[in-house]
């Protein structure tokens, strides 16, 4: 033992006087973290990455980028003399040819859609708790960077094997290329080497998928890391949990443990999926040919909105000077997702400016508590998942027995109506939860126990609420929408800004005013001494109550509520014990 | 000299002699060509009448001329002609249950067969006896046990796959119609649609598909149907979009379990 600590502490001493990095560690390890399952969202993106980036470094040992024309010779029969390219029958090795390199396939895939699919929760975890709040606006813009590069990533990944949905997927874009106005057709041929689909386009992609991509996402994941670390991570609201301090345990050992404990249910959850089910079976697609294709033609689901959008868009051209300008494909393709993107980048100085908030904040809204921001995360979630559903109109309309143009035009319709109703469902759900927390912390909660007083009138008994419950309601930020700026000041100079500033104090309004505020201190200490004169009074009687109930009529209280509390139950217990023995008495 | 006035009448009755006995000759011969290997004995021919009477009239017409749209003295149904349809087509219709119609639909489904082998085999040479179509492949033209899979497999995402899909798991079509799985279809029922054109299909004649193409392409459903799958349980062969849902609803689903079962510990 003592052995073992000498070595260690030897080992220690020989790292320290050459990198000086004891201290370093110490302060290090010794972090405080938040807990919350919703922090470890964004970890599995993190370890997703890891076993993309594993399982691929496999894939490229035996993967040829190349578009040279070759007779496939290998051991999947059903293609056994087909021409193809190199790429796609280097991938066709790896599955049948190479041993582990269809489960490596499997799971480089599925761990790049659990990838995506982890990053968009950790971002609706981030976006709907207002994580992005200053000072974290400029992580949020490096998280959106990733989000972009990750589907980037995939679309390359996907395209790389040259199987017919690859093909498919480039012809399609190539086709949004040529739609973008003037320099459609340059950057195409700039693109593809020329016309489609070339000779040049697989190794292209090639070092974009294996090297440029996942060289700026690892420099972007280490710059989003570093700024958690540097600028401490956000926690929920919470007794002594303040804006100023991290409540939460010490990186080492918990969070060590938490993590690579998380990293290895990642990867083998990953690896197990990867193990039974089938991804992307490219043998059964075939090499790519121009000429065919085949029906359920569809990207990865990352891409899905942008194929739902591409399919919802009704078919509008215009001719100028003799050049076709396809909005058909233009705008459901390039503009949308530019919107999109660009909307969502900028959303965190959006809400500053318009709440005219620059305060520092390092605890968490709750969803309810900002019921504008909730809704705008709501009717954003709406509009995805519509264009999601146009991207697989084919396959829903064969399962659910629905005529796929049915299908299309109630999206194309429900993609501009149905949003702003989420947003208007939402808000109201989110201001009635207000409500219910400022009854709590003026009446307490409700306990469910009915009483009927001797003259007859029924009430039921509140109780009052746990300590974390009442920190965490008392910890709604009190907002005031902006004021309408005065048109002159007090000289009677003209304000130049009134203009501008109008239209933003219209939006705080909008953003903020229909808020439930907190109940003053004032009525807090008044419900608070009424609660406890409630209690106090109705306390003996429901004690009597609970002893009476036994064989005795006229008294309601329900024991389904009442075994909630062991105290109230023992008590009832007790009584009844003590009422029999009397009445036992009695009779003898 | 004179012609006799009655010369040009006779030369042209006597030309439309000769061309009504050409046209006689030769269409007995061609009917004879295009008639089924087995012919068809006059007790199956009226058997077949019998029920096509009974069952089919009611929409093809008494002489399977076909009735023409809905209108109230057929009780709404209309029916295409029937005549020169081959019993190829008769097979492929009666033997995968789409006629007898269900109702009025997009597209005529799939669904429980009414009538027996023998029974479907004398409807069709009934329909066959009227006039000469596509007829039902015979046993040799249906023996793909030749035919080269990769081949059937080029031929396949070439012709089918678009709306068949690539595992030939089905698709949809506009309008509610769709083109549906053909895994369940035998040998000869898939033959006949690609010679007959069912419904939203394109003929494939034996002029634009040979009879050894579409050995081919029986070869490769059939491997589509028996082959197993090296990767595991698949999601129903759909493309991307099976993948998608299966990340949502198991992958991601399974991982944030696990992060609130981590998250959960410490407490």
């Amino acid at each position: 033992m003592s052995a073992t600590v000498n070595a260690g502490k030897k080992a220690a001493t020989y790292v320290d006087d050459r990198f000086a990095s004891a201290n370093f560690f110490k302060r290090s390890l010794g972090k405080v973290f938040p807990d919350h399952w919703s922090f470890m969202l964004g970890e599995i993106a993190l370890y997703s990455f890891i076993v993309i980036l594993l399982s691929g470094t496999f894939l490229t040992f035996w993967f040829k980028p190349s578009m040279v024309e070759v007779i496939y010779d290998g051991s999947y029969a059903p293609l056994k003399g087909v021409e193809m390219s190199e790429a796609y029958a280097s991938t066709l090795d790896i599955s049948f040819d190479i041993r582990g390199g269809l489960l490596m396939r499997q799971i480089h895939h599925w761990a790049a859609l659990f990838f995506v699919a982890a990053i968009s929760v950790h971002l609706l975890r981030v976006f709907f708790t207002g994580a992005f709040r200053k000072p974290r606006e400029f992580n949020w813009l490096i998280g959106v960077g990733l989000l972009t590069l990750a589907l980037v990533a995939g679309f390359a990944g996907y395209s790389l094997p040259d199987d017919l949905l690859s093909g498919t997927g480039l012809r399609i874009a190539q086709g949004i290329m040529l739609s973008i106005p003037l320099v459609g057709t340059y950057l195409s041929w700039f693109v593809f080497g020329g016309e489609f689909p070339g000779t040049d386009i697989i190794s292209r992609l090639y070092a974009v998928h294996i090297l440029l991509v996942p060289g700026i996402i690892l420099a972007l994941v280490t710059a989003h890391l570093i700024m958690v670390w540097y600028q401490k991570h956000t926690q929920y609201p919470g007794p002594g949990r303040t804006n100023e301090n991290v409540v939460g345990y010490r990186l080492m050992p918990i969070y060590m443990a938490k993590a690579g404990g998380f990293f290895f249910a990642v990867f083998g959850i990953t690896t197990l999926v990867a193990g039974l089910v089938t991804i992307n079976p490219i043998w059964a697609y075939g090499p790519y040919t121009p000429d065919q294709v085949t029906a359920g033609s569809q990207p990865d689901w990352y891409i899905g909105w942008l194929e739902g959008a591409l399919r919802l868009m009704p078919n509008v051209e215009t001719v100028i000077f003799g050049f076709t300008i396809s909005w058909n494909i233009f705008i459901p393709a390039a503009v949308v997702p530019g919107l999109v993107f660009t909307a969502m980048a900028l959303y965190p100085w959006f809400e500053s400016w318009v709440t005219g908030d620059t305060k520092e904040h390092h605890i968490l809204d709750r969803p309810r508590n900002n019921p504008t921001r909730t809704g705008i995360g709501v009717m954003a979630l709406t509009f995805y998942i519509l264009l999601w559903i146009g991207g697989g109109n084919d396959l829903i309309a064969r399962f659910f027995d629905v005529s796929v143009n049915a299908i299309t035009w109630f999206l194309r319709i429900g993609i501009f109506v149905l949003p702003p109703i989420a947003f208007v469902i939402t808000k109201r759900i989110c201001l009635s939860l207000q409500r219910r927390d400022r009854e709590k912390l003026l009446h307490g909660r409700e306990t469910g126990q009915i009483l009927r007083l001797p003259h007859g009138e029924f009430i039921e008994i509140h109780g009052p609420i746990s300590v974390e419950e009442r920190a965490v309601l008392l910890s709604k930020p009190e907002v005031e929408p902006l004021a309408l700026p005065p048109t002159e000041d007090a000289n009677g100079v003209k304000n130049k800004k009134a203009g501008r500033n109008r239209l933003r104090s219209r939006l705080s309004n909008w953003f903020y005013g229909d808020n439930i505020p907190l109940p003053t201190p004032e009525e807090l200490a008044a419900a608070d001494a009424h609660l406890a004169h409630e209690i106090e009074q109705t306390t003996p009687v429901l004690d009597e109550a609970t002893a009476l109930r036994v064989g005795t009529p006229g008294v309601i209280a329900d024991e389904g509520v009442l075994h909630d509390d062991p105290k109230l139950v023992a008590a009832a217990r007790d009584a009844a014990r003590t009422i029999e023995a009397e009445r036992g008495e009695n009779k003898s | 000299m004179r012609r006799s006035r009655w010369a040009a009448l006779i030369a042209v009755v006597a030309a439309l002699v000769a061309v009504g006995v050409a046209y006689a000759v030769l269409n007995a011969q061609s009917k004879a060509a295009a008639a089924p290997a087995e012919s068809a004995t006059s007790a199956q021919l009226e058997e077949g009448r019998k029920l096509f009477l009974e069952g089919c009239s009611s929409c093809h017409g008494l002489n399977a001329e076909g009735i023409d749209g809905a209108t109230v003295n057929n009780g709404g149904n209309g029916g295409p002609s029937l005549i020169g349809v081959g019993s190829a087509s008769v097979h492929f219709q009666v033997s995968t249950g789409r006629m007898p119609l269900a109702g009025p639909a997009a597209q005529a489904p799939v669904k429980t067969v009414e009538y027996t082998a023998e029974e479907t085999e004398a409807l069709a040479a009934y329909i066959a006896s009227l006039a000469p179509g596509p007829a039902s492949p015979s046993e040799e033209e249906l023996d793909f046990s030749e035919a080269d899979v990769a081949e059937g497999g080029e031929l396949f995402r070439t012709n089918c796959s678009q709306c068949h899909n690539f595992a030939g798991r089905g698709g949809a079509l506009s309008d509610g119609a769709y083109a549906p799985s053909i895994l369940d279809a035998t040998p000869q029922q898939i033959y006949e649609a690609m010679l007959t054109g069912p419904q939203q299909m394109p003929v494939f004649s034996n002029e634009s598909l040979t009879v050894e193409e579409k050995q081919a392409i029986l070869a490769y459903v059939d491997d589509l149907r028996t082959a197993p799958n090296p990767a595991g349980q698949d999601l129903g062969s759909l493309g991307p979009v099976g993948d998608g849902l299966f990340a949502w609803l198991v992958g991601i689903v399974l991982f944030v379990a696990v992060a609130v079962w981590i998250g959960a510990r410490v407490r």
